[in-house]
């Protein structure tokens, strides 16, 4: 494995490699020094052409844990608005001499374009691309589910090679839009575990059949036969609620009803039962505070552990010359 | 071709040897932190930590991966990183002492104390080894020394441990 582009290209030793990996960073994070020497020297451009504010401080600062020096790009107000392409972009940063790229862009495919073609040939890292992937998402969505579903399943340290066989996650919301649930659906099957993706009709986009997932249109249905054991509620982009975005659903109201965890819904859920969010929510609108605040919320987990899974992707990719050989 | 340099009995006798030479330079066990360095340091620090048991007091032991401070990541094969596991009590002032199989150029012994500086501060450390085999690369030494031995630099030293390995035994493995 040179790059990480798809969580569909994991196979399970590879994805665990990562999870384990993951827990001895997080080991060293609860230390007073939290840098590690071990990216000394090298440098990570974080290549940014959509906006994102945590993946991107995510990635930042995990690179800064592991020694390394981060140069951060974005495509506002850089050479990009003045119309560079892609390929010239990435062919300035080769010539400056970096070490990994981590990317994140509108454009399906555009991580993958730049790991296959000789533009650059360094460690190409998917920050999402697209309605296609974000692998470190789903990684750190595992590994948050691996610490509260198996082991002692209080958020502490899961056991090394754990992974998910036997349980249930809904991801529920936008379906068609999100990049998260792809890459959730394809790593989470390659974990054992079993997927519903839950949403309004519209919101779901045709092929999804051929997803290693079942589909549901019905929340309350899911939660009473399905006892999920975890739920990872959507963001619903508010552009898309107008007839101008597409008009995917009559009103935010209407959405709540059917698709949001309000108190009803939380209480519904089994107990042991977690709620994940990506991030950034809307209170509200797919998650009420109540469901976003309560103690079964894993959503600032999710954050801490983004930074510990980054680190063990940069490790892992980086490290050695050799790459991973799992 | 291996030939055995260590029985069973001999890694038994030599870590019971080193838990009282541990004791007789600390005057006791007040404050000994055993450190094992993985993979094959860890159950050596627990024995050896059964050993004091025994004859004095209980002592804290953990683990130490030395991996993300390793100087040869880049040209060695990706190296997994190990668990570290702490002593709820921390190193901060007590007598630290370094658990490892095998010491040769002492790149590793050198990686291990850059990790303890990050995550306290002893008031000293100590370096406690199954086999010291010689051909160092930095001014380092062991305090407490199981064996030495005298090997050329292209053999190989093999030490298995019951808990990991399911048999106690040290080989020397020929260069080829």
């Amino acid at each position: 494995m040179k790059h990480l582009l798809s969580a569909a290209d994991l196979s399970h030793a590879e994805a665990l490699a990562i999870l384990d990996t993951a827990e001895a960073m997080a080991e060293t994070q609860s230390r007073q020094m939290k840098k590690l020497p071990t990216l000394r020297g090298r440098s990570v451009v974080n290549l940014f052409f959509e906006d994102s504010t945590r993946t991107r401080i995510s990635f930042e600062a995990a690179a800064k844990r592991l020694s390394a020096d981060v140069i951060n790009f974005s495509a506002k107000g850089s050479s990009v608005s003045k119309g560079e392409s892609l390929k010239d972009t990435a062919q300035t940063l080769n010539a400056m001499g970096i070490d990994a790229v981590v990317i994140r862009h509108q454009a399906s495919g555009a991580p993958h374009r730049l790991a296959e073609t000789d533009w650059i040939d360094v460690p190409v890292i998917n920050a999402g691309d697209g309605t296609h992937q974000h692998p470190t998402q789903a990684l750190l969505d595992a590994f948050t589910m691996r610490r509260h579903l198996t082991g002692a399943m209080d958020g502490s340290p899961a056991a090394t090679g754990a992974d998910l066989a036997g349980r249930t996650v809904a991801i529920v919301g936008d379906i068609l839009h999100s990049r998260v649930v792809r890459s959730n659906v394809d790593l989470l099957h390659t974990l054992g575990a079993e997927v519903v993706v839950v949403g309004p009709p519209t919101l779901i986009p045709v092929g999804a059949e051929s997803w290693k997932a079942r589909i549901s249109y019905d929340l309350d249905r899911v939660i009473a036969e399905d006892r999920p054991d975890a739920v990872m509620m959507l963001r619903v982009q508010r552009e898309r609620m107008s007839g101008a975005g597409g008009g995917y659903f009559p009103s935010p109201q209407e959405y709540t009803r059917a698709y949001g965890l309000d108190a009803a819904r939380l209480a519904a859920l089994p107990d042991h039962a977690i709620v994940m969010h990506p991030g950034p929510m809307n209170r509200g609108l797919e998650i009420s505070a109540a469901a976003a605040d309560s103690p079964r919320s894993t959503i600032l987990a999710q954050v801490a552990n983004g930074v510990y899974v980054r680190m063990a992707v940069l490790y892992l990719l980086l490290a050695s010359d050799e790459g991973l050989d799992a | 071709m291996s030939r055995q340099v260590l029985s069973d009995s001999d890694i038994a006798r030599s870590l019971k040897r080193i838990a009282h030479e541990i004791l007789e330079r600390n005057h006791g066990a007040e404050d000994i932190v055993l450190l094992g360095i993985p993979t094959r340091g860890v159950p050596l620090a627990h024995r050896i930590a059964e050993q004091i048991e025994a004859t004095e007091s209980r002592v804290d032991v953990g683990s130490l991966d030395i991996t993300p401070y390793r100087d040869d990541l880049r040209s060695q094969p990706m190296r997994a990183m190990e668990r570290t596991e702490m002593p709820l009590a921390g190193i901060d002032g007590k007598v630290v002492v370094l658990v490892d199989d095998v010491l040769f150029s002492g790149r590793t012994v050198r990686a291990a104390l850059d990790a303890i500086n990050d995550i306290g501060r002893p008031r000293r450390v100590q370096l406690a080894v199954l086999v010291d085999r010689g051909h160092r690369e930095l001014p380092i030494r062991a305090d407490f020394v199981g064996k030495n031995l005298p090997t050329s630099r292209g053999e190989r030293v093999l030490v298995r441990l019951a808990e990991l390995d399911g048999t106690d035994t040290v080989e020397i493995e020929d260069e080829r």
